[in-house]
């Protein structure tokens, strides 16, 4: 009985009209569309397939992960699953009751007090009243925040607010379980705490569908994991052959920005502007390995006694590694016309995760040009590296040991 | 694990599939969602008056000073006839079940596109947000009721035993912004430009119910064209039932509650045609 199929996905497929979404919009233009005698002749809609001929089945007690690039088709499969929107062709068939994370904090609302909204929140996650009336208690002492439960949400620091809203969907408890994404979300204590959760819900019997980019999730949690690429899924024997695909896929293209036209944070980029962040041919973006980065430059004149300064900052905002070109006293004489600043460190002391780079040129504490918060970039990490038996952290560095003997 | 197992066997399957086309509301579905459609009312319900220094006492001030402005201009100087009762309590007892109609039809078509931070996220039957915005302007409607009742004992028109009707008179105004709401609700999520027709429309609209002036201005032949106007009939029918008037609509209801279904319903199934793209549109 325990290998009975309970989602089974055959021929899936969503396509969105390119464009098409924006036809119409108004009454004005439906109507000249309307008499227009050219319609037929109205430019082709190009279609996007955001899935296509998706297949697969899911037995109860399973937990699938769900990888692949921003943009693969793993948010549409979901929302297909979670019944948001419908699929173009193809079946689906889900035995049992289906509960969708596909955000936390889905429909709080600010005025209201965190005892509300647990209620809201709960109901439109689809809980009985009965049910969060039972789990209330557990609910408040998971999101720590009982001196504050009458207090209106919008007066709560974001690391409450998001402490409360994974604690209601944490509780949820259907047959099924479908969640995006929801583990990166508060401090590292909170995260480990979430992943807790996760694993007793993983470990319950229950079956779940994991949409992560969180490799060390994955690796803890699923029982089988696979790929989505340009809308298709791609089948892996075992969940490390995924993440190992998924890496692959990732080290050759991710890291390369073109800053050109990213909005600026500081400075003008005028004496000096950051053409494009990128990494060094043969080079991955992977904790403990050696990382070199190529920042390019281009100075309308020579700007001398420079320095390039890159830094990392988790998702919840934190700067967590800033690497200077002057930390060894050097500064950077740079002639008019673009150049190539490399800099490299032997490892990666960034673990697995989602970070956010920031970039910047300053001259003698003047910043001539700075980006940030522009985009993100995934640390991956070795398969052999299992980083979760040895505890959490964004940074972890070599030490060296000695002990003497008192 | 057991029970687990048993329970999942007992679930029905779910199936997803392509849009098919015209098919009717799923009522046994909107009702199991009946308690996400109370937690989203009583919301709107909580939340609407938060950081107002007068909070709830809006709900009577609103309809109270419309009162107090149509009574001074419709009924001193334009000297509108009320069918024999004072004007106040003629006037107010049109503009309740008006304001009622109007807030439920307003909060309704736009509900959408006021939700769509839900709709993209969670999957319910859509239905349940222009009823729970419906179900909200009840309560509104119930604490304005309250200054009809005291305006009745203060100028002493005390209704009969058509007082019974009123329950029924209610829910027709809210089945009448309900037909609307599907629709509008429904288009709009498309046709942006609804939002801004609506607060036009039902000011338009009002002119056309007689709120500040009795149906009985209208010549006789035209009363039951009148009530291709739902909302004429349901103001006719609570001045009938609460002020003692001593005829009923009449035929004037009848059409009424004609427009209403075939609009309703026809809302029902272009909602439920359209509710699947509603998260790739909005």
């Amino acid at each position: 009985m325990a290998a009975t199929t309970v989602i089974s996905v055959s021929n899936l497929g969503k396509a969105y009209r390119l464009g098409g979404r924006e036809r119409h919009r108004n009454f004005r233009e439906a109507f000249s569309a309307m008499l227009s005698f050219s319609r037929e002749q109205a430019a082709p809609e190009s279609t996007l397939w955001a899935l296509k001929d998706v297949s697969f089945q899911v037995r109860r007690g399973e937990v699938v992960g769900i990888i692949g690039r921003n943009g693969a088709g793993k948010s549409t499969l979901l929302k297909v699953l979670s019944r948001i929107t419908r699929p173009t062709e193809g079946l689906v068939r889900i035995h049992g009751r289906v509960g969708s994370l596909l955000e936390v904090g889905t429909g709080f609302h600010h005025e209201l007090t965190g005892r509300e909204n647990i209620f809201l929140n709960g109901a439109i996650l689809g809980m009985r009243r009965a049910e969060i009336a039972r789990k209330f208690d557990e609910i408040v002492a998971f999101a720590e925040v009982e001196r504050f439960l009458d207090t209106p949400v919008k007066h709560y620091s974001s690391g409450m607010y998001m402490r409360l809203a994974f604690a209601v969907a944490a509780h949820l408890e259907p047959e099924i379980l479908i969640v995006d994404e929801v583990l990166a979300v508060g401090d590292a204590q909170f995260q480990k705490k979430c992943l807790g959760k996760m694993g007793a819900v993983a470990s319950g019997g229950r079956t779940v569908l994991f949409v992560s980019h969180n490799m060390q999730a994955v690796r803890r949690l699923c029982s089988r994991a696979f790929c989505m690429e340009k809308g298709k899924a791609i089948f892996f024997n075992d969940v490390e052959g995924a993440i190992a695909h998924y890496s692959a896929d990732l080290s050759v293209s991710v890291l390369d920005f073109d800053l050109e036209r990213v909005p600026r944070y500081g400075g003008h980029g005028i004496e000096a502007r950051l053409v494009r962040a990128r990494l060094a041919e043969n080079c991955n973006f992977r904790f403990n390995q050696p990382l070199e980065l190529i920042i390019t430059v281009r100075c309308s004149s020579p700007v001398s006694r420079a320095m390039i300064g890159v830094g990392f900052d988790t998702s919840d905002g934190n700067r967590i590694l800033t690497l200077d070109s002057d930390s060894s006293g050097k500064l950077l004489d740079l002639s008019a016309g673009e150049t190539d600043v490399r800099i490299s460190i032997e490892r990666n002391p960034l673990h697995p995760g989602v970070y956010a780079p920031s970039f910047g040129i300053l001259c003698q504490d003047r910043v001539l040009d700075a980006v940030s918060g522009f985009a993100t970039a995934i640390c991956t990490a070795d398969a052999e590296d299992y980083i979760e038996s040895r505890g959490w952290g964004a940074c972890r560095l070599p030490v060296s040991v000695t002990t003497q003997i008192r | 694990m057991l029970s687990a197992a048993a329970q999942a066997s007992e679930a029905p399957v779910l199936e997803i599939r392509p849009p098919q086309g015209w098919m009717p509301i799923n009522l046994s579905e909107l009702w199991s969602y009946r308690e996400l459609l109370f937690f989203l009312a009583a919301r709107d319900i909580k939340v609407r008056y938060k950081q107002t220094v007068l909070g709830a006492a809006w709900a009577i001030i609103q309809p109270v000073m419309t009162m107090v402005v149509f009574t001074v201009f419709f009924g001193k100087l334009a000297g509108i006839k009320s069918d024999g009762f004072p004007y106040p309590v003629f006037v107010y007892c049109g503009l309740l079940p008006w304001q009622l109609f109007a807030h439920a039809l307003t909060q309704s078509s736009t509900s959408l596109l006021t939700e769509q931070h839900l709709i993209t996220k969670v999957y319910f039957p859509r239905l349940i947000v222009p009823f729970a915005s419906i179900c909200a302007s009840l309560v509104d409607f119930a604490v304005a009721f309250l200054v009809l009742i005291a305006l009745q004992l203060y100028y002493q028109v005390l209704p009969g035993w058509q007082v019974l009707f009123v329950p029924l008179l209610v829910a027709f105004a809210v089945a009448t912004a309900m037909s609307i709401g599907l629709w509008l609700s429904a288009l709009t999520v498309r046709y942006r430009d609804l939002r801004y027709t609506i607060p036009f429309m039902t000011q338009f609209w009002m002119f056309v119910t007689p709120i500040v002036y009795p149906a009985s201005l209208v010549p006789e032949q035209w009363r039951a064209l009148y009530g291709l106007n739902p909302m004429a009939g349901v103001v006719e029918g609570f001045r009938w039932a609460l002020l003692g008037k001593s005829e009923p609509p009449g035929g004037l209801i009848w059409v009424s509650v004609a427009v209403v279904s075939v609009l309703l319903i026809s809302g029902a199934y272009y909602f439920r045609r359209v509710e699947d793209s509603f998260a790739d549109v909005v």
